[in-house]
């Protein structure tokens, strides 16, 4: 089984159509990037898979994990398993990182029916994150993306990506912003999710791993780092050409003028 | 066509909200026709025995009461009030003169108070209030302090495990309770083991047989009978309400509280507080009410009055929780309330703490009366009004000695078509000298129909005096709930963490107990402000 499956999926916003009959498919261990020049429809694909309001499906198919999620709230998706890193983290004053992790986690565990992680475990697992993922521990007591930098708040995306232990990880620019140490931090948290790293900090057995990752970036030098199985260039609202980690190396060098939109 | 949309979960969509306390309790009792006159006075004052000082007192309240406009400063809107609609006196049959042993309260009214979490046996007292709590839900609002509280607040969790560990080790019962079912004290708790340590906690009622010499000496010292509209309508027509003594060099015990309730259609409740702390004592205080749900709005005009000797300290919590109406505004409390400390004494502190979530209009400004040396005056308030709520409510700080300090957090919170207003005074006369103030202002926004303000007042007559004031708006966005949403939190659970958040340093001011209680309330009186 897919980990998701788009099928032709055209998605209005405002009563503009962004997304024109997408189709894309991804399986368990696979690693898709998505390129494309700005305002092409990437973080709308990105926004509507995770449900956000203001995105209208009107036609196609969103099939995650056996499951049409098109109807399903966006925390319904999140619980079975749909984790999006966001292109602008936004901040919430006042809550604590560490109540927010917490809510989070335990709003997932109690989708799945597993009790709450004792205090004690949590923070064991949020520190070692924090410290893999080179984030002061102060951070931890901060608001939510309170104050953060800009590179602060990617590497918390993806403390959160691991903490959380999604399905699917839809990565949007998760690159940018960073400079080239914290890059090299965020690509080996990328592939140590990939790889099966639990929030336990376990590796799971190669066989076990049922994890996929949706990258969309505009730079090719992340892919350098995480090493995409496919690479596919979404220009208005199609995917138009897709091809191997080649084919990045390739609109690079040519950028996007040659392709057809 | 729109076949995959998702259903708004956007902050705009507000509708619902379900009010947990608002069942009525089938019970006799003896009701005063509606209507307001000298006789109705007579009555009351008769009823409970009163001395002949007493009745005058009150006849020459009311004698000023007539003579005063009914005030419209406030930036509430709600048409006239009928007073003559309005029956001053309403008893449970079975209460008798006042207050008894426990064990002869009528059992109907021990069950309204268990329904509501307010348990009168002594032994459960702590425990029940604690022990139902869903686990997770607000013991983290304190313990998850993400400023000041640092490792302690990560270690010691935000999951309502301490919660939970206080009702497992059925940790000795500390707070006494004084129930007052509309306009009756039916019960306190915890009488001897309080008598034994000198503090006196009883109904006024009883105060006025028991110790007459207390209440004449400071009852309308504070706030006098003629202070203001609804401060002169109380002094009539006062019913109950609790009297605190706690004798020089005394700390309390226990934490106090009274559980005030308003049961019978078309009453009023205008109960009296009274609380002395003399040299040296301490004590602290906690209000909770609580009402029906009937559609005609019902009136609460309290008074409460705070008397700190020198180095005393009296900390007087409120968590309101009278019954808001409904989602178009019908029915629901108008909560017209005095409430006043003076710091008489060197170094006295008064600290009002407030979670007002209830009542269909709140206007009240608790004040402190700084007239020791050094003495500091303290107030941290959360709103909340939802749907069609209104709240005016604030604080006055009156410097009148040298050095003293005061500190105002006020918290605003506004969902619905609600109207949340700040409204402070902070006054300083020429002997203030050196006087400090600090006052925040926070206001946080949820959807777009709901209103926030903020009227600082500011009169300063002293060179030496330093007054800070800060004020900020915020508001729960779009972006904000769906980041929450899309980590798994449901956005009810969202929103109340958010607010939660923005109330934090208010909370924390809360005894532990009642902290977790308020957290509670707010995510109840948040359900429905998003959809
Ligand atoms: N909420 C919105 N309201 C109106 N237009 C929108 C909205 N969201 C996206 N759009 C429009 O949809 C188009 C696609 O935007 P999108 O953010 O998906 O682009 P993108 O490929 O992620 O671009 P970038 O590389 O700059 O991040 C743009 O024209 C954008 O203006
Ligand atoms: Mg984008």
């Amino acid at each position: 089984m897919k980990i998701i499956e788009i099928n032709n999926l055209h998605v209005n916003v405002e009563g503009k159509p962004i997304l024109r009959g997408v189709n894309l498919g991804i399986a368990p261990g696979e690693v898709h990037a998505i390129m494309g020049p700005n305002g092409s429809g990437k973080s709308t694909l990105a926004n509507v898979l995770a449900g956000r309001p203001g995105y209208e499906i009107v036609d196609g198919e969103l099939v995650f994990l056996g499951q049409d999620v098109a109807a399903m709230e966006p925390e319904e998706r999140a619980q079975s398993g749909l984790f999006l890193a966001f292109q602008y983290p936004v901040e919430i004053p006042g809550v604590s990182n560490m109540e927010f992790l917490k809510g989070a986690l335990d709003s997932l565990r109690a989708a799945r029916e597993e009790p709450p992680l004792s205090t004690v475990e949590f923070m064991k697992r949020v520190r070692a994150l924090a410290a893999r993922l080179d984030l002061n521990p102060e951070f931890l007591k901060r608001g939510v993306n309170e104050g953060f930098s800009g590179g602060e708040k990617k590497r918390n995306e993806i403390l959160q990506m691991l903490l959380l232990e999604p399905r699917l990880a839809v990565l949007d620019e998760t690159d940018s912003g960073l400079d080239i140490d914290a890059l090299q931090v965020v690509a080996r948290g990328v592939n140590d999710y990939r790889d099966g790293l639990t929030a336990a900090g376990e590796m799971l057995d190669p066989g076990q791993v049922e994890r996929a990752v949706l990258l969309i970036t505009h730079y090719q030098r992340l892919l350098d780092h995480i090493v995409p199985d496919f690479v596919h260039v979404l220009t208005g609202g199609r995917i138009v050409e897709s091809g191997d980690r080649t084919l990045a190396l390739k609109l690079e060098e040519q950028g996007y003028a040659w392709l057809a939109s | 066509m729109s076949r995959g949309t998702v259903a708004d979960t956007s902050v705009e969509a507000l509708v619902k909200r379900e009010y947990q306390a608002g069942f009525v309790t089938d019970i006799e009792s003896d009701t005063l026709p509606p209507g307001l006159d000298e006789s109705v006075i007579r009555f009351i004052s008769q009823k409970k025995h009163e001395p002949e000082w007493l009745t005058d007192w009150r006849l020459e309240a009311y004698r000023r009461w007539l003579d005063m406009p009914h005030p419209r400063w406030a930036h509430v809107d709600f048409p006239d009030i009928d007073f003559q609609a309005i029956s001053y006196y309403s008893a449970p049959r079975s209460s008798g003169d006042g207050p008894k042993s426990l064990d002869e309260v009528d059992p109907e009214l021990l069950r309204t108070y268990e329904k509501l979490g307010i348990p009168l046996h002594e032994q459960e007292v702590l425990a029940g209030v604690v022990k139902d709590r869903a686990p997770g839900d607000a013991a983290g609002i304190i313990a998850g302090d993400g400023s000041a509280g640092g490792d302690r607040a990560l270690e010691s969790a935000p999951t309502g495990e301490a919660a939970e560990d206080a009702g497992a080790e059925g940790r000795s019962p500390n707070v006494a309770v004084d129930a007052v079912f509309d306009s009756v004290s039916i019960a306190t708790t915890f009488k001897d083991k309080l008598r034994d340590a000198g503090v006196i906690f009883c109904s006024i009622s009883e105060a006025v047989q028991e110790h007459p010499e207390l209440v004449r000496q400071y009852l309308g010292s504070v706030v006098p009978a003629g202070d203001n509209f609804f401060a002169a309508l109380n002094s009539a027509v006062y019913s109950d309400g609790s009297f605190v003594y706690v004798p020089e060099g005394v700390r309390c015990p226990m934490e106090l509280s009274t559980y005030f309730r308003i049961n019978a259609q078309n009453t009023g409740q205008f109960e009296r507080t009274l609380i002395i702390a003399e040299k040296g004592a301490y004590v602290s205080y906690l209000e909770g009410c609580t009402a029906p749900m009937r559609d005609e709005n019902q009136l609460h005009a309290a008074v409460v009055e705070l008397i700190a000797h020198e180095d005393a300290e009296i900390k007087y919590s409120t968590v309101q929780n009278w019954y808001p109406g409904d989602a178009e505004g019908r029915g629901g409390i108008y909560n017209f309330v005095t409430k006043r400390g003076a710091c008489l004494g060197d170094r006295a502190k008064i600290s009002w703490t407030q979670v007002e979530t209830g009542s269909a209009i709140t206007w009240k400004y608790p004040s402190v009366v700084l007239r020791g040396n050094d003495s500091i005056g303290e107030f941290y308030s959360v709103a909340l009004t939802n749907n069609r709520q209104q709240a005016d409510t604030g604080t006055k700080m009156i410097h009148l000695g040298r050095n003293t300090r005061s500190t105002i957090i006020s918290k605003g919170i506004s969902a619905g078509r609600s109207n949340n207003s700040y409204r402070g005074l902070v006054r300083t006369t020429p002997t203030a000298h050196g006087a400090r103030n600090y006052t925040q202002c926070d206001s946080l926004l949820i959807g777009t129909e709901c209103g926030a303000h903020t009227f600082p007042y500011i009169e300063n007559r002293c060179a030496t005096a330093t007054i800070e004031h800060e004020a900020t708006t915020s508001k729960v966005s779009d972006e904000q709930l769906f980041l929450c949403q899309q980590r798994g939190i449901d956005p009810e659970k969202a929103v109340s963490m958010i607010v939660n958040g923005f109330c934090k340093e208010v909370f924390r001011e809360l005894p532990m107990e009642f902290a977790v209680e308020a957290g509670k309330l707010l995510e109840v009186s948040l359900e429905g402000s998003v959809g």
